[in-house]
């Protein structure tokens, strides 16, 4: 029976992606990719994952949703054709020889996964008690692998910077442009007054239920991201200028706390981001509370974009 | 035997997305294959991390946990592609990189 | 008793998957954007609602059971947001 139901999922998702790639308009392939995330996330429950489905859920088919959907939107408004254009038959019938020779192979590779299936979780369960944390992804994001979480913070700082590095010269440290009504007794302000006080409440209890349940700091950090962007949206806060150094003080705290913790590590418990015994805790605690607004600042700086000129409408 | 499905599934993702990406001249079109690939990859990650279950967890925690490290670097990864892709556009006028594609036209829509 | 349960379960789903469906014959087969979005809040306030009434008597816990009911609630208030901005939109586009 759940063999039946997985496979209408998987039909579902296939034919969404494929209405993707094939749709003449460019903004009903943003709406199908929309789709094809959440279905996604049902996809993820489906294998037992459920702290990837609320990420999924979160930045793959909201964030990523949102922010291509403000790429066509901008690309619309200046005028240009997003139709759909047409490849020569020689490329098509190349592009199709690759596709199916990689999916053939991937498929094959999946087929002969070695049985019995190779797994960490023995060694996961023998070392969660120590953590004191009850949700194993959350010891191993923060515990086990914490190097690879810190190494993520920096890359999206990378990125971030990349994304400023594209304004012009002449703007640089500017206010970035964000799409917004002004009028404040828009159903747009209405929402964006009283979503937001729900939207922190639920992040922050995401944070904290994320030690022991599904969840976590960056599906709570998604949610602070939409509600600062529903406000700036709504036209209610301007948003900030990247040159501010308040700004970038709080978009570096979160990994400036986690390398600082990690070099007490190296010193108190002989290396780089080992936690002594009973302090673990207390500083994945930390840690989570310490990375919120950093990631939170970051994704929605990220989703708006670099300062760009008023002559570009 | 349903963790293999999802693996028929990726696979066809994987194949899906490569091909928008080789065939569409347009940058949009190549981040939305971008995106396919990459969800094909992660799903291809669950598949193993769902063989790995065992001692009444329901996946190998580990390739899960680098799953949700994997899908918020693609979207920075987006972030920065799209912001590279609005710069080309408010620089040259056109979105589209290939030479002779009939969607090059400049802001009036004139073919350019 | 859990028999009982069961049947209400099934029940309200189905019920529900039955305003889904109608919103979803409505979405495709309407002529314009307002009827639509008429067609759509019929998905999301009956359809959505009689889901989460079918799925109350499965949750063991009140909090399950609260969470279920602000997600609906969350739900319909947003949809009720965003409809308004659709037509809005789709109202300043139509008029030359």
């Amino acid at each position: 029976m759940s063999v039946v139901l997985d496979l209408a999922l998987i039909l579902v998702i296939l034919a969404l992606a494929l209405w993707v790639m094939l749709a003449r308009e460019t903004f009903v392939a943003v709406t199908s990719f929309i789709a094809y995330g959440l279905l996604l996330t049902l996809a993820w429950v489906r294998l037992g994952a459920v702290d990837v489905a609320m990420t999924e859920a979160a930045i793959g088919a909201g964030l990523t949703g949102a922010l291509l959907i403000g790429a066509a939107a901008r690309l619309r408004k200046s005028g240009y054709t997003l139709r759909r254009a047409q490849a020569s038959l020689p490329r098509r019938i190349l592009a199709m020889a690759v596709s199916v020779a990689v999916s053939a192979v991937l498929a094959a590779c999946l087929l002969w996964l070695p049985e019995p299936p190779s797994t960490l979780v023995p060694e996961v369960a023998a070392a969660i008690p120590v953590t004191g944390v009850g949700n194993p992804i959350t010891a191993v994001l923060l515990a086990f692998r914490a190097m690879d979480t810190l190494l993520e913070a920096i890359v999206l700082l990378f990125a971030l910077i990349g994304v400023w590095s594209l304004a012009p010269n002449e703007l640089w440290g500017t206010r970035p442009d964000v799409p917004h009504h002004a009028d404040p007794q828009d159903v747009l302000a209405y929402v964006a007054r009283v979503l937001p006080p729900i939207g922190i409440v639920v992040a922050v209890y995401i944070l904290w239920v994320g030690a022991d349940h599904p969840g976590g700091k960056f599906q709570a950090a998604t949610i602070l991201a939409a509600m600062w962007l529903l406000v700036m949206m709504a036209g209610l806060v301007k948003a900030p200028p990247i040159g501010r150094r308040a700004l970038r003080a709080w978009l570096v705290a979160g990994p400036l706390v986690f390398v600082a913790i990690g070099v007490y590590g190296a010193v108190s418990a002989g290396a780089f981001l080992a936690y002594p015994e009973a302090w673990a805790k207390p500083l994945i605690v930390v840690i989570e509370v310490a990375l919120l607004p950093s990631l939170a600042i970051t994704l929605a700086l990220l989703l708006i974009g670099a300062p760009r000129g008023a002559s570009t409408t | 035997m349903n963790a293999t499905l999802f693996g028929l599934c990726a696979a066809a993702l994987v194949g899906i997305g490569l091909y928008g990406l080789i065939v569409n001249p347009q940058p949009l079109r190549k981040i939305l294959s971008f995106n396919l690939i990459g969800n094909g990859v992660f799903l291809v990650c669950a598949v193993i991390a769902r063989k790995g279950a065992a001692l009444g967890m329901a996946g190998d925690p580990v390739p899960q946990a680098l799953l949700i490290t994997a899908i918020v670097v693609a979207f920075s990864a987006s972030a920065l592609a799209v912001a590279l892709l609005l710069r080309l556009f408010e620089v040259s006028g056109t979105t589209s990189l290939d030479e002779d594609s009939p969607a090059r036209t400049d802001r009036d829509g004139q073919p350019s | 008793m859990s028999l009982f349960l069961d049947a209400v379960t099934v029940v309200a789903v189905l019920l529900g998957m039955f305003f889904f469906l109608a919103g979803t014959v409505g979405l495709l087969r309407f002529p314009d954007s307002l009827t639509r979005l008429h067609a759509l809040t019929k998905a999301d306030n009956l359809g959505l609602g009689f889901v989460v009434i079918g799925l109350l008597p499965q949750t063991h816990s009140l909090l399950a059971a609260a969470k279920l009911v602000l997600i609906w609630g969350l739900v319909m208030w947003a949809s009720a947001a965003v409809s308004q901005l659709i037509a809005r939109s789709v109202r300043e586009e139509s008029e030359p």
